[in-house]
């Protein structure tokens, strides 16, 4: 494919909402069960209606997250999965896929490479985006300059104990969308106030004038598709990688994941009260 | 070396300008924790700085260090040892004596009044070894807070007096099966717990580590070790040491016993990390040797890590010095030289382990005793009119069964 486009994800987002339609953001490990397999699910979720796909990076000590993408990234480790090796098989896909594909990556790894370095590379390979989740606005300066100079765009997280000043620096900093944690807790945790979730995107919205996504907790068609009411996105991550990680080994593997992916996607399209 | 008097060398009250408002110590430290904890740290931040200044919090504490810990622990001049090392006069700082037998218990008194002045009536805390945990267990019981520990299920294998010391007191204690199911992977799962429950509770973290301002917090708790001993090698010599010895784990020990004196240019430091079964094996948790830069659980630091920026596994005989990451601070005066670093292997801290229980009658902690064996690397080649000061930070009868069962020995 031709030289990144810049701003792939705000443009993904604009035809999105000129089609009445909100952001379906899967995530998933990276190398799990290894990147050979990373490369053909890619493929398929976009197939499947993905408008963004998530791709983390294994990290040994992933404290933002609960046991299922733990899991995913121990395996993801095993099978011998890198920075490096992720970005190539971005550059692979890039013959392929053409929606965003974002990292989601502990700080940790992106230090190692250097976060010039890894700025330059990431949006050779066609990285449009990295999410991190150990990266609070105070320590984004370094990683935040480079990425500004490159075109990458530095999505942050805001969360439901976040303050009035931390969500204006947060609205300020992000590019592409706002990442917002549905719940205090970790991922794969679950999500039991959609009614505060609402409440919280729908304020975040008036003033923030970019998009909104929303993602920890949620694994149901019926999640996405509440949230698909007040929200720009919606970001299904533990749920998938558990689907993932009970069927890699069954024959209809890429079916299952298909299937699965559209069920989502139909809950966020307008148009359809499918739960 | 100068003299001073007892009287006229009080250690001003701000020894450094770290960290700074950022909370680094110049390139170290700062807060890479997850939005949904910021709001806390920062509220954690604001608290402690004004319970810094203020004279009840601060009259509270002492108190409570001096009626419940037993402070102010002894300078013990070891003459016996200093005969048979045949070179400077070494004192031991005796952390070992204070209530539940570490200088861990000086923190978490600290932060269990920090906790409730935060109107938080549960704590959290990951462990090693166990002492840092039972601490917790303690206080949290004195204080009357529920307290939950986070322990490896490796470590609680290993570990299991401490376990049921820590059930006895009234703690939950959770094991955590994760990774290498030691240290790193409880303070992962503390954070996680921190995450999901940080409304109405406090990590009450044990070491110089983790997020901004843990490493300032805790090494001003920790102070008291070093502006005691600082008082009474003064008031037991009439001068300052020639060098300060202690064992770096997270670094809470050394730090606690070096600050007071960090501003006196004639005291030397020595910070000693496990050096495992040798630093060429690979298996050690010597992070000046064998690490570079790097962020871990929320702070950057010297951290054991791949090329890749994965955290590597640590070896130790000993739990409490074995993890990846040290102190922010360390980082610091490692770089610019004011603290030099350097390891003992398990078998040195073994032999020194016996050394001390043989010469002085005190047992001392698998961690301290790799400070015992720095000191007999250094006191020989010092001359007797020097003094050597070695933090003692805790007991070693937690230590007994692994000795034993080193030595094939059924108890």
């Amino acid at each position: 494919m031709a030289p990144p486009v810049p701003n792939r994800i705000a443009s993904t987002f604009d035809q999105l909402q000129c089609r009445g339609e909100k952001a379906l953001i899967p995530y998933i490990m990276a190398g799990d069960p290894s990147l050979a397999e990373t490369e053909a699910l890619v493929a398929t979720l976009e197939q499947a209606g993905a408008d963004l796909i998530e791709l983390g990076v294994p990290f040994s000590d992933p404290i933002a997250d609960g046991p299922t993408i733990q899991k995913a990234a121990e395996r993801a480790l095993r099978a011998g999965t890198s920075l490096r090796r992720i970005l190539a098989l971005v550059h692979t896909l890039r013959a392929k896929v053409a929606i965003p594909l974002i990292l989601m990556a502990y700080y940790n790894t992106l230090m190692a490479m250097g976060e010039e370095n890894f700025c330059r590379e990431a949006v050779a390979a066609g990285v449009d985006g990295v999410i991190i989740p150990d990266m609070p606005p105070e320590e984004a300066e370094p990683l935040w300059t480079a990425a500004e100079a490159t075109g990458l765009c530095v999505i942050f997280l805001l969360a439901p104990t976040s303050t009035p000043a931390r969500r204006r620096e947060v609205i300020r900093r992000t590019r592409g969308f706002i990442y917002y944690v549905s719940l205090t807790g970790i991922t794969g945790a679950k999500l039991t106030d959609m009614d505060h979730v609402q409440t919280s995107v729908t304020r975040l919205k008036k003033v923030a004038k970019k998009p909104v996504a929303v993602g920890f907790g949620v694994a149901t068609p019926a999640d996405v598709h509440r949230i698909a009411q007040f929200a720009d996105g919606a970001i299904v991550g533990s749920a998938l990688v558990r689907l993932i990680e009970e069927h890699h080994n069954t024959p209809h593997f890429l079916t299952t994941i298909e299937q699965f992916t559209r069920q989502l996607k139909a809950a966020t399209c307008s148009t359809n009260q499918q739960t | 070396m100068k003299r001073l008097t007892a009287k006229g060398a009080r250690a001003p009250k701000t020894l450094t300008a770290f960290p700074d408002s950022r909370g680094r110590f110049g390139r170290y430290g700062g807060r890479y924790v997850p939005e949904t904890l910021m709001p806390a740290i920062l509220e954690l931040e604001e608290v402690y700085l004004r319970v810094r200044r203020d004279r009840a919090f601060q009259k509270e504490f002492h108190d409570c260090l001096k009626q419940y810990v037993g402070r102010p622990t002894p300078l013990y001049f070891a003459r016996r040892l200093s005969k048979t090392l045949g070179g400077a006069k070494i004192y031991l700082k005796r952390e070992d004596l204070c209530h539940t037998g570490a200088h861990k218990i000086n923190n978490t008194v600290g932060q269990a009044l920090l906790t409730r002045r935060m109107n938080k009536h549960r704590v959290i805390a990951e462990t090693g070894a166990g002492q840092h945990g039972v601490a917790v267990a303690t206080v949290a019981a004195m204080f009357g807070l529920e307290a939950e520990i986070y322990m490896g299920t490796e470590d609680m294998e290993r570990q299991a007096l401490n376990v049921f010391r820590m059930r006895l007191l009234g703690a939950k204690v959770t094991g955590v099966d994760a990774g290498s199911r030691t240290l790193k992977d409880a303070i992962s799962e503390a954070m996680r717990d921190w995450t999901t429950n940080v409304r109405t509770t406090h990590y009450l973290l044990g070491s110089v580590l983790g997020a901004h301002p843990y490493p300032m917090m805790i090494r001003d708790f920790q102070a008291v070790i070093g502006r005691e001993a600082r008082r009474q090698i003064l008031e037991a010599e009439g001068r300052l040491p020639h060098c300060l010895i202690a064992c770096v784990g997270g670094g809470s020990n050394s730090l606690g016993l070096f600050y007071p004196f960090l501003k006196d240019p004639e005291v030397q430091m020595v910070g000693v990390e496990a050096g495992g079964l040798g630093l060429a094996s690979g298996k050690h948790a010597a992070r000046f040797a064998g690490g570079r830069p790097g962020v871990l659980h929320g702070t950057m630091t010297y951290l054991l890590q791949d090329e890749h920026g994965q955290v590597n596994l640590t070896h130790s005989v000993s739990a409490g010095l074995d993890y990846p990451a040290v102190g922010p601070e360390h980082s610091l005066y490692h770089d610019t030289g004011r603290i030099r670093y350097t390891s003992a292997t398990d078998q040195e801290a073994l032999d020194a382990f016996d050394l001390l229980a043989r010469e002085e009658g005190i047992i001392p902690a698998l961690e301290s005793a790799h400070a015992i064996a720095e000191a007999i690397k250094l006191a020989p080649t010092m001359k007797k009119s020097q003094i050597l000061i070695i933090n003692l930070s805790g007991r070693g009868d937690k230590d007994v069964n692994q000795i034993a069962r080193l030595r094939g020995i059924a108890l």
